[in-house]
């Protein structure tokens, strides 16, 4: 179902968080919240739900308003990042609890639940007691229970915040491919920039109660609109550099880093900033500054560095673990200027 | 089991320390079945006599199983009100925009504190004036408000500790805040219930001072002021009669300790079991 909120604004007392957000969901898509703790993001989704009520603008399921319909009434799954299992019910009735308060008959509630548990690989814990379970186990209960009576939309407030490294992974996936199979609008409430790229569709980032950018994965973390977008998305994370440009020649304030860019702006002096991602920094550059490897942090397969310039700003690598520099060396690195972001000194895009 | 400290001295201590107790209890059970010499402290013969109250009435007194009766229905309503009143009360404490909650918080507290002796006289004038003097009912009626207090307190804390997303899990399963309450967040309380139950009974069960003055009547006489009575009564003065009923007062507390010792503990140990 099609999800719209329409010029939402939520406050607490006098305290404004969400101030006339817009913000549309299409049916069957996963769309992620992301932003930093205290962005609002899990205020939007407690409305969507129901719990908060709204302080102005409308929700929409649909076509139907339903801003001022009890939670109870508006058909909404949610998965807490607690899980909020009921601990005094077996899997099978904790799954089965939406259906038993609609009064369902108890044929058909063993029916729906022995195939939703089927769906998330539960079948046979049924009769298990939550504090018997696994976080992953409990994870996948949270979710049955949430999907079991069809619900409009499903909401998902930190799903694997709680789950070990190992689980996380697994259960990206897993939530991904039940969001598929049953083909449900899903929101995703999460600060970890993987989760929202690795599994949603579409990413509404954002940050101080607004929407700074909706947009597919790949493109947003290409084309940030500003650089709290591009220090947000990828990791390692984006350096900055800031300085000035004149006549498409950069250079930073202690004149430790000096490009020319694919940019030019005239012969006027700008304040200007870089953002440089560790891919695009590296032996081979086109563009190299001197600097000094101050850590290396081994992956694996890549290895990361942090490299000093000459006035101490960091900009960091990523490189397959071929090479070996190690700490305190003096590199000379180049920068592909081609792939550089740049961001007027306000941080909007240029 | 080994231990990284020898026991046996702590048990001697504690062993010498406990004997006046023991052979206070020894002696309670031992006099109600014997008699004894003056001047002596072995007892000479066996007798059943001192157990006569059960098979008939003391003069003067009621039926002990009138006395019986009547402290079990007094002790059995005011945990049920006790009980009635804590969980939802303090369900709605705990959870609900409730106006003026520090402010009954507090007074619960100092309610709580508040000792019973000084407020008696007004209530037995409360009591006189409505009518409910020398009744069941009014007696009941204040005990199970006397207790409150410490009720609504522990059922408080013991709500507190139930996490929240269960309860907001539940409305969004579509069930209404009654059906949380009932179906969700009281199970989850059942051990406080249970030992707040169980204390509430046993505070009717030994309660004295309430029925004494508001209900001496010997139609509502409870255990513990028959057996004030007894001891009260110069002409008919038997202290191994004494002995007996006090016997029989305290098995059946006995009897319930044995039976709910566990739940009795969990009332300190802590909300939510797995």
């Amino acid at each position: 179902m099609r999800i719209l909120l329409d010029q939402f604004t939520k406050s607490f007392g006098r305290l404004t968080v969400i101030n006339k957000m817009d913000l549309e969901i299409n049916d069957g898509e996963m769309i992620a919240l992301l932003g930093p703790s205290g962005c609002g993001k899990s205020t939007t989704l407690f409305a969507i739900c129901g719990i908060h009520r709204v302080s102005g603008g409308r929700i929409l399921f649909g076509g139907k308003d339903v801003s001022n319909i009890p939670s109870q009434q508006r058909n909404v799954g949610v998965v807490f990042q607690s899980y909020a299992l009921y601990p005094h019910l077996t899997v099978a009735e904790n799954i089965g609890f939406p259906l038993m308060i609609r009064k369902e008959s108890k044929a058909e509630i063993a029916r729906k639940v022995d195939e939703i548990a089927e769906l998330v690989h539960i079948g046979n814990l049924l009769e298990r007691r939550p504090a018997q379970l696994s976080g992953g186990q409990q994870q996948r209960v949270a979710l049955a229970r949430a999907l079991v009576r069809k619900p409009d939309v499903l909401l998902l407030d930190e799903p694997l915040a709680n789950l070990d490294a190992k689980l996380r992974l697994e259960m990206r996936s897993e939530i991904r491919r039940i969001q598929l199979e049953t083909g449900i609008t899903a929101v995703l409430v999460t600060h970890d920039q993987v989760e929202a790229m690795s599994m949603c569709d579409r990413i509404a980032i954002m940050n101080e109660g607004r929407i700074v950018q909706i947009a597919e994965p790949m493109e947003m973390y290409k084309n940030p609109v500003s650089d709290f977008v591009a220090g947000f998305l990828g990791n390692p994370p984006i350096a900055f550099v800031d300085g000035v440009v004149t006549d498409g020649q950069f250079v930073t304030a202690s004149g430790a880093m000096a490009v020319s860019l694919p940019f030019n702006d005239g012969a006027r002096e700008r304040k200007i900033r870089l953002g440089i991602r560790p891919e695009f920094f590296g032996p081979g550059g086109a563009q190299p500054v001197a600097g000094k490897i101050t850590f290396v942090e081994a992956q694996g397969r890549e290895t990361l560095y942090d490299v000093a310039l000459e006035d101490g700003q960091i900009l960091r690598s990523i490189q397959t673990a071929t090479n070996t520099a190690t700490v305190g060396e003096k590199v000379n690195w180049g920068i592909d200027v081609e792939n550089i972001l740049l961001f007027d000194e306000d941080g909007v895009r240029l | 089991m080994t231990s990284n400290y020898r026991s046996w001295p702590m048990i001697l201590a504690l062993g010498v320390v406990t004997i006046p107790l023991v052979l206070m209890y020894v002696y309670l059970f031992v006099d109600t079945v014997t008699n004894t010499a003056p001047g002596s402290v072995v007892p000479h013969e066996f007798t059943g006599e001192h157990w006569r109250f059960l098979w008939e009435t003391l003069p003067g007194r009621p039926s002990i199983y009138v006395a019986t009766l009547n402290t079990f229905v007094f002790a059995t309503a005011t945990t049920l009100i006790v009980l009635a009143i804590s969980s939802t009360a303090g369900y709605a404490i705990s959870r609900l925009n409730v106006p003026f909650r520090a402010f009954f918080l507090a007074g619960v507290m100092v309610l709580h504190a508040f000792p019973t002796v000084t407020l008696i006289i007004a209530i037995f004038l409360i009591l006189q004036f409505i009518g409910l003097y020398n009744t069941l009912i009014g007696v009941i009626l204040v005990k199970a408000a006397l207790e409150l207090p410490f009720g609504i307190w522990i059922m408080k804390g013991f709500y507190d500790t139930v996490p929240w997303e269960i309860e907001m899990a539940g409305i969004q399963d579509g069930a209404s805040r009654l059906t949380v309450w009932r179906k969700l967040v009281l199970p989850q309380v059942m051990p406080a219930v249970m030992a707040l139950g169980i204390f509430s009974f046993l505070a009717g069960w030994s309660e004295f001072i309430l029925p004494l003055v508001l209900a001496p009547d010997n139609k509502v006489q409870v255990l513990s002021v028959y057996l004030a009575a007894l001891i009260a009564d110069d002409n008919n003065f038997d202290m191994a009669l004494f002995k007996s009923v006090g016997v029989f007062y305290v098995v059946p507390v006995i009897i319930m300790f044995l039976f709910f010792q566990g739940k009795l503990m969990s009332i300190y140990g802590g909300g939510t079991k797995g």
